[in-house]
């Protein structure tokens, strides 16, 4: 199926990319920085490596050449700020609100709680290893950073010119911090309304070591095994702009596997469960598109030409695919439903955020209909054959969505938009070749079987192991009163 | 004294208040209710899940008249709230032994 999709899209696109396909020569070819021999102050350089250096500032280019130390830049931190508040409120209360809408009235609490819970809990554990696990370098390793910066340490306000020259390090370990709060807490859309508090938290403690660290590492790490842009010694030179792997996949395979782990909820199939507020949905989903503007555009790390076109395609890919799934609906069902704009919203979110900042407009809106397409078949028809209780689609949408769209950017990938895909990374790593000789997607279906399996296998190994250790699921009479009460004392509507 | 019952359709409730307040009458006690008769309920999707609703919502008026003023107010509520089509609702009169106004301790006819 999705190759077969990919191969139509492939197809639409041919004549508009091949036409445009040339080796261009990158201006910010930026890999990891070698330190220059004593940098000195912008004051006391001459004027034409000043000049050089505020244009490399305002460009986002790389000012290695002047030998003038990198600093924050009004502009491109001030974005990053703005980015990391957006992509925070994604999880609280965006994905509170779109997720706890869908659950019935008695576990809307609990869906707050499990938002509230990680972003409080992932925070401290990224400022106290997370970050160094990710973005740290002295294990040299591609799987996994290094420990330099625990707690921290050296994460200051200037810049680490392994990843920005101009942009804050504590700024970019705080925007970083915002995904790792989200991609956890998509994981338990599939279980909602029966996993315990305690359970939720202590899995997801685990899961950010097994999972998350490392392939986050792997993908955006400068040594990271995948990571095609930005590292030159990349063995699978694959693309994730902003997280179809790292983020829509592993939390929605992890979801599926959580979920059958789990097992159905009291009543399923019997007992109706109908979304107990359509409207809080609505508004969870508003503020996820807002806020992905920070996911996906923020994902450039700048307030450059590159998250202009993130920005761009984000936008379009949405609304084609908040287009598409409501569509079907009409056709096949007769009326068009709200959650059926969210829905096809949410997947064109989802499909396009690994390839936001690689593909082009046409290429965005190919992405806009295949996220209404496939994953509304995953929710509507597969899920229905094989009778898994993935409650609120966390599995059709993000697992299913990412998987497709880690794919589809190999395939509408255009070089044009973004000089780094023929940077010297690129080059030297084989990304470029492969983008000029179409072959990227075999990359790209590498590092979605990677993700797939590092999501897996942590998930049944974390799933097993906490079911053993406090048990997963309240108990049956819990469930029946809902969880806002057992495991919270209190219930979200008094009236 | 005769207690009229009327479930109706929620959207004829001002048209019948209005009504039943041109007959004189100066007081009634409304409900919030769900049920179905023949009209039956309707089906909601979310996603892949299917969902039958079989209760609607409906309004309960109840009022309490003295008997010279039964006939009146029945057909005023039967005519008002009256589309013709399924789901219009049923009207019950019950036989009532006594009222008294709190306020006053007044009882039967005076107090209704």
């Amino acid at each position: 199926m999705f190759r077969l999709l990919a191969a139509i899209a492939s197809l639409a696109l041919l004549g508009a990319v091949t036409s445009t396909l040339h080796a261009e020569d990158s201006p910010a070819a930026a890999v990891a920085a070698t330190p220059a021999p004593t940098p000195v102050a912008f004051t006391n350089a001459p004027v034409a490596a000043q000049t050089a250096y505020l244009q490399a500032a305002l460009t986002n280019g790389d000012p290695t050449a002047t030998n003038i130390a990198p600093t924050a830049i009004a502009g491109h931190n001030a974005w990053m700020m703005v980015s990391s508040a957006f992509v925070l409120m994604m999880t609280l209360p965006g994905l509170a609100l779109f997720y706890g809408g869908l659950v019935r009235s008695k576990n809307i609490l609990s869906i707050i709680a499990m938002c509230f819970g990680i972003t409080a809990m992932v925070s401290v554990i990224w400022w106290a290893v997370g970050y160094s696990l990710v973005f740290g370098s002295n294990f040299a390793s591609p799987f996994l950073g290094g420990t330099e910066n625990f707690f921290f340490k050296g994460v200051t306000s200037d810049p680490n010119t392994s990843y920005a020259y101009w942009v804050s390090q504590n700024v970019f370990a705080i925007f970083q911090l915002t995904f790792a709060i989200i991609t956890p807490a998509l994981i338990f859309g599939a279980t909602a309304e029966r996993m315990k508090f305690s359970a939720i938290m202590a899995f997801v403690f685990g899961w950010m070591f097994i999972v998350y660290f490392p392939l986050a590492h792997m993908v955006w790490g400068s040594t990271g095994l995948m990571n095609g842009v930005w590292n030159a010694t990349a063995k699978i030179p694959a693309i994730d702009f902003a997280g179809g792997t790292v983020v829509h996949m592993s939390s929605g395979w992890s979801a599926l596997i959580l979920c059958l782990i789990l097992g159905k909820r009291v009543g399923h199939g019997k007992e109706p469960m109908p979304p107990h507020s359509l409207v809080l949905t609505f508004i969870g989903t508003a503020l996820l598109w807002v806020g992905w503007y920070g996911f996906n555009a923020g994902s450039a790390v700048a307030a450059d030409g590159v998250a202009a076109n993130a920005f761009t395609t984000t936008t379009l890919a949405t609304a084609v695919g908040a287009l598409t799934w409501p569509l079907i609906e009409w056709v096949f069902r007769g009326k068009p439903s709200i959650l059926g704009f969210c829905s096809g919203a949410v997947a064109g979110l989802v499909v396009i955020t690994p390839a936001c900042g690689f593909v082009n407009s046409w290429g965005a809106v190919i992405i806009g209909v295949v996220a209404g397409v496939v994953p509304y078949i995953m929710c509507t028809v597969v899920k229905n054959i094989f009778k898994y209780d993935d409650a609120l689609d966390t599995f059709g949408i993000h697992g299913v969505g990412g998987t497709v769209g880690a794919l589809i950017t190999g395939v509408l990938v255009d070089p044009t938009v973004n000089a780094n895909l023929g940077g010297a990374a690129a080059t030297a790593n084989g990304l470029a070749k492969a983008i000029a000789d179409h072959t990227l997607v075999v990359a790209q279906a590498k590092a979605a079987g990677i993700t797939i399996a590092m999501a897996v296998v942590g998930t049944l190994i974390l799933g097993f192991l906490v079911k053993l250790v406090i048990g997963l699921r309240p108990s049956v009479e819990a469930e029946h009163q809902g969880l806002d009460i057992t495991d919270h004392g209190e219930e979200g509507y008094n009236h | 004294m005769k207690k009229i019952e009327a479930i109706i359709k929620p959207f004829k409730l001002e048209e019948v208040k209005d009504a039943l307040h041109e007959l004189g009458i100066e007081g009634m006690t409304v409900t919030e209710v769900k049920g179905f008769g023949r009209q039956k309920g309707h089906t909601e999707i979310y996603r892949g899940s299917e969902y039958t609703v079989d209760f609607l919502p409906k309004i309960k008026i109840e009022i309490v008249v003295a008997d010279g003023a039964l006939e009146g107010a029945v057909s005023a509520i039967v005519k008002t709230a009256k589309t013709g089509k399924i789901g219009d609702g049923k009207v019950f009169v019950l036989p009532v032994e006594n009222a008294i106004r709190i306020r006053t301790d007044e009882a039967g006819d005076k107090a209704v």
